[in-house]
């Protein structure tokens, strides 16, 4: 089982942090990778928050196929942060040649599209560019999208911050938000994309546990989303779930936890809304999820949540202070990170709860 | 002395021989007025003895004429290897036996084709037994305690529509309803199918009909049964019991005439309805009740004569998917108000997917459930060509037809039901799991329920008389004398020990994979030591 964890401030922080959140933690995972989603960012891209912004990683070929596909479709670069390195020898990390991060403005077109068009426009172009890379084999893209900013990478989670310099709290990266993980997830084998958390027209998301119904989720989301593909972790399935229900399908967040975990059939009959809880077991039933899991995901209007399996076979708790709220899979995480909060405001969310941080960092807990 | 003819049928053509040991035998008849099939009869054999009768022993070799018990060589009147005879001998004197010479199939065919009732006799090979239960939660995740957590084995009965059809308006942060939804009923994933009051002795029927209630009554397992063509009494279909039972339409339309007239008094709905197009035991017959089985309430409950009752083997008037959707589903909807589940049975068949694909883009919506009824399902009676030379296994049917159901995105919209020999080996939870992991929402059966209330049939010729009317078990007859032999209420509970097993069984085996719900479609759950089972069904092939 890996951990997860996620740090939501109203001041920006930087990478380090999240890294002291989950260093801690490390018996739970095997320190394999390390990967993070910045949302709400400052620093280089604090002036580009309302264009999209590309996370890739690639080779030098792998850079010019991408800059001949936007180029090609228009769109026009703003600002890039290329990394420079630090190779210091005896590092643990299997890098890739160029890290590149690099905000575009959109086609000129796309000034008369309605929001749902750029959204897909985006979406469809990160697909284009992964189908692009995937087949010349020469890099990843993780994420295109306005004010999001990706990093993942195989190796020592120490040693991938040293290499970019993530120690160094140099003001360079640095969000109001950012949810991480420090392992290669996956049980499958070891693929760039297969780390959490993922990220999805605005959703962003890492669980962990096993996804026990893995494979009914799967053959059921192939048909549901162009978006939806890869699969090569068993955790991006409680994205494009995530994505379905409240994207596409636009229902309330709440209905996300009674598609994942439904009510057992006994409780159903007692509620009065049985009639609509009734229909979305049936409808949705291959979006259940039935093994051992915590979610943590932040949504496109940047509020954060967490919730758990059914069983609660998975830890997750939820601690805050004035300015800061984070969530870890272990408190000792917490503790790490934020010493002197007050400890008997700690959240351990249950297992029918859907907890939601709010951009004022208001903590509410939803019940199923 | 006249010579014996070549043609003259002797016992060694039979499929029994019957064992007698006339020095155990003490005379006292019990096996020949027990013996439904008058298959054995009293004679009298002049035998060489050697017997003492003084107080001494003073041994004399005799020629006595002797009463015996003998078998009758007849095609008619032969052995069906049911036991009764060893059964009821208090001396262990007599019993059938095997036997490997019989030309009885070849020597039967004088009155057409030879109709009997069971399972097929020839295609009796399981895939299922190659498949086993491989995906084990070891450290990936904790595998549950089948005694301790709780479990959700209901599965949906009725269409169900994909989320972006449902009627939902979002008013207050919540979801509502604003329009209808077909009727969908979640139920236990095992339906006690299609044996019919005629081809069952009201008993038998009666028994299982107890077992229903007396599992959703006091267990509260929402087990369903279906009637069978043939009706259902009326007194059922006025009581509250009524919503434990799928209503059977078939070719024949049997027993509808008082349905009809039944359903302004019903307090309550049906389960469901069942249209059932084709069996899979013999695909291609119409049902059949032999005159021999059509006693004077079966003649009421049907409103027919005494007469053999042959259901046409199709729908007359119904010449393709479409028609039948829109006749006999819209009918049936309307019928009940479009509040009760209609599903349709056909037999397997290398057309079933495109059955299953047109059902699955009916535009009213209206098909509540996709039966499929293997080549190893029973009938009470059938030409035997037709139960051994026609049919189709269900196993890889149902995984076909999930699987193309996948392929569109529509999966669990119609819920599919398998059947067809499912517990044929003792395990129906067994069976069932695999089943449903490969892609059914649950499944049918009804042998094994008879063989719980004391039949004695099986795939090995044995006995398979159910289109007699002289089941020696009083199950398949309506014969009052036979039908005496059979206690209600202990087959009644026989069933219902059954099920609570299967309930037990059926956790015992999701609770290694880590599931609470039912593993609907989970076929990486499952592994096969078959390649050639494996490839086909596109699960693992483990050595």
């Amino acid at each position: 089982m890996c951990r997860i964890g996620s740090i939501k401030s109203k001041v920006p922080v930087q990478p380090s942090l999240a890294l002291r959140l989950m260093l801690p933690q490390q018996e739970g995972h095997d320190n394999s990778g390390f990967a993070m989603v910045m949302q709400d960012l400052y620093g280089i891209f604090a002036n580009y928050k309302d264009k999209p912004l590309l996370s890739l990683a690639c080779t030098q070929r792998g850079e010019q196929l991408v800059e001949d596909y936007m180029d090609a479709h228009n769109f026009v670069q703003l600002a890039e942060w290329i990394p420079i390195p630090d190779k210091r020898p005896g590092l643990d990390i299997k890098a890739m040649p160029y890290y590149i991060f690099r905000n575009y403005d959109y086609p000129e077109d796309a000034a008369t599209m309605t929001k749902e068009q750029k959204e897909d426009l985006l979406l469809d172009t990160r697909l284009a560019l992964r189908k692009l890379l995937d087949e010349a084999g020469e890099g990843y893209v993780y994420s295109f999208w306005p004010d999001v900013l990706t990093l993942k990478e195989i190796g020592d989670p120490r040693d991938i911050a040293t290499y970019f310099h993530l120690w160094d709290d140099n003001g360079c990266l640095m969000a109001k938000s950012i949810v991480a993980q420090c392992r290669q997830n996956t049980n499958y084998d070891i693929v760039r994309y297969a780390a959490h958390p993922f990220f999805l027209q605005g959703y962003t998301l890492c669980a962990n546990g096993e996804n026990t119904f893995y494979t009914k989720n799967k053959e059921f989301q192939k048909s549901l989303h162009r978006g939806y593909i890869g699969f090569e972790s068993d955790s991006q399935c409680f994205l494009n779930t995530l994505h379905y229900v409240h994207h596409e399908l636009k229902w309330p967040l709440m209905y996300y936890k009674h598609v994942i975990t439904p009510l057992p059939f006994e409780e159903i009959a007692e509620r009065p809304d049985k009639e609509v809880l009734l229909d979305i077991r049936e409808s949705l039933a291959n979006l259940e999820i039935n093994g051992p899991n915590t979610v943590i995901a932040v949504l496109p209007d940047k509020r954060m949540m967490t919730c758990c399996d059914s069983k609660k076979f998975r830890p997750v708790v939820v601690g805050r202070t004035d300015d800061m709220v984070a969530i870890s899979s272990e408190v000792c995480g917490l503790n790490e990170i934020m010493p002197d909060r007050d400890q008997t405001l700690d959240l351990y969310p249950n297992e029918r709860e859907i907890v939601l941080i709010d951009n004022d960092l208001e903590v509410s807990r939803c019940k199923q | 002395m006249q010579t014996v003819m070549t043609q003259d049928v002797g016992v060694n053509d039979l499929p029994w021989k019957i064992d007698y040991k006339p020095e155990r035998c003490t005379m006292c008849g019990s096996c020949v007025a027990s013996c439904s099939f008058k298959a054995i009869k009293v004679g009298v054999q002049r035998r060489d003895m050697t017997v003492s009768v003084e107080n001494q022993p003073k041994p004399v070799k005799r020629h006595e004429a002797r009463p015996v018990i003998m078998q009758v060589a007849s095609l008619t009147d032969y052995c069906r290897g049911c036991g009764i005879c060893e059964k009821v001998c208090p001396n262990q004197a007599i019993k059938p036996v095997r036997n490997p010479d019989t030309r009885k199939t070849l020597l039967s065919k004088d009155n057409g084709p030879i109709k009997r009732g069971g399972r097929t006799n020839l295609n009796a090979q399981r895939a299922l037994d190659t498949i086993v239960v491989g995906r084990i939660s070891q450290m990936t995740d904790p595998s549950l305690d089948a005694a301790r957590h709780t479990f959700d084995m209901r599965a949906p009965f009725g269409r169900v529509l994909s989320a972006k059809q449902l009627p939902f308006k979002v008013a207050d942060g919540k979801l509502v309803p604003v329009g209808h939804t077909p009727p969908v009923h979640w139920i236990y994933p095992l339906i006690f199918s299609d044996m019919s009051i005629g081809a069952l002795s009201t008993r038998a029927w009666e028994a299982v009909a107890m077992a229903v209630g007396y599992l959703n009554e006091k267990y509260h397992i929402p087990v369903r049964m279906s009637s069978g063509e043939g009706g259902m009494p009326v007194k059922l279909l006025e009581s509250d019991y009524l919503k434990y039972f799928i209503i059977q339409i078939a070719s024949g339309h049997f027993g509808w005439n008082r349905i009809i007239k039944a359903m302004p008094h019903m307090v309550t709905d049906p389960a469901g309805i069942l249209i059932k197009i084709g069996q899979g035991a013999k695909p291609g017959d119409g049902g059949l009740l032999p005159e021999a089985k059509v006693a004077e309430h079966v003649q009421a409950i049907r409103g027919v004569p005494r007469a053999t009752l042959a259901s046409p083997p199709n729908h007359q008037g119904l010449y393709s998917i479409e028609e039948s959707v829109q006749k006999m589903h819209l009918s049936m909807n309307a019928a009940f108000g479009f509040r009760v589940p209609v599903a349709i049975k056909c037999a397997a068949s290398a057309t079933s997917v495109s059955v299953y694909n047109n059902l699955l883009r009916d535009p009213y919506h209206i098909c509540g459930g996709f039966f499929i009824d293997g080549i190893q399902g029973g009938t009470g009676a059938a030409n035997e060509v037709s139960l051994d030379h026609t049919g189709h296994p269900v196993v890889s049917k149902i995984r076909d037809c999930y699987l193309a159901a996948v392929k569109q995105g529509l999966q669990g919209q119609i819920p599919l039901y398998g059947g067809g020999g499912i517990g044929m080996t003792g395990n129906a939870a067994a069976d069932a799991f695999k089943m449903m992991c490969l892609g059914a929402n649950g499944v049918f059966c009804g042998k094994f329920l008879i063989q719980l209330l004391g039949c004695i049939g099986n795939e090995q010729g044995r006995c398979n008389s159910c289109n007699t009317g002289k089941c020696p078990m009083g199950i398949c007859s309506q014969d009052p004398r036979l039908v005496k032999r059979l206690d209600i209420d202990r087959g009644a509970q026989k069933i219902v020990d059954y099920v609570l097993t299967f309930d037990k069984e059926l956790k015992k085996l999701m609770a290694p994979i880590g599931n609470s719900s039912l593993p609907i479609g989970r076929s990486d759950a499952l592994v096969s030591t078959d390649k050639a089972v494996a490839d086909r069904l596109g699960i693992q092939y483990v050595c």
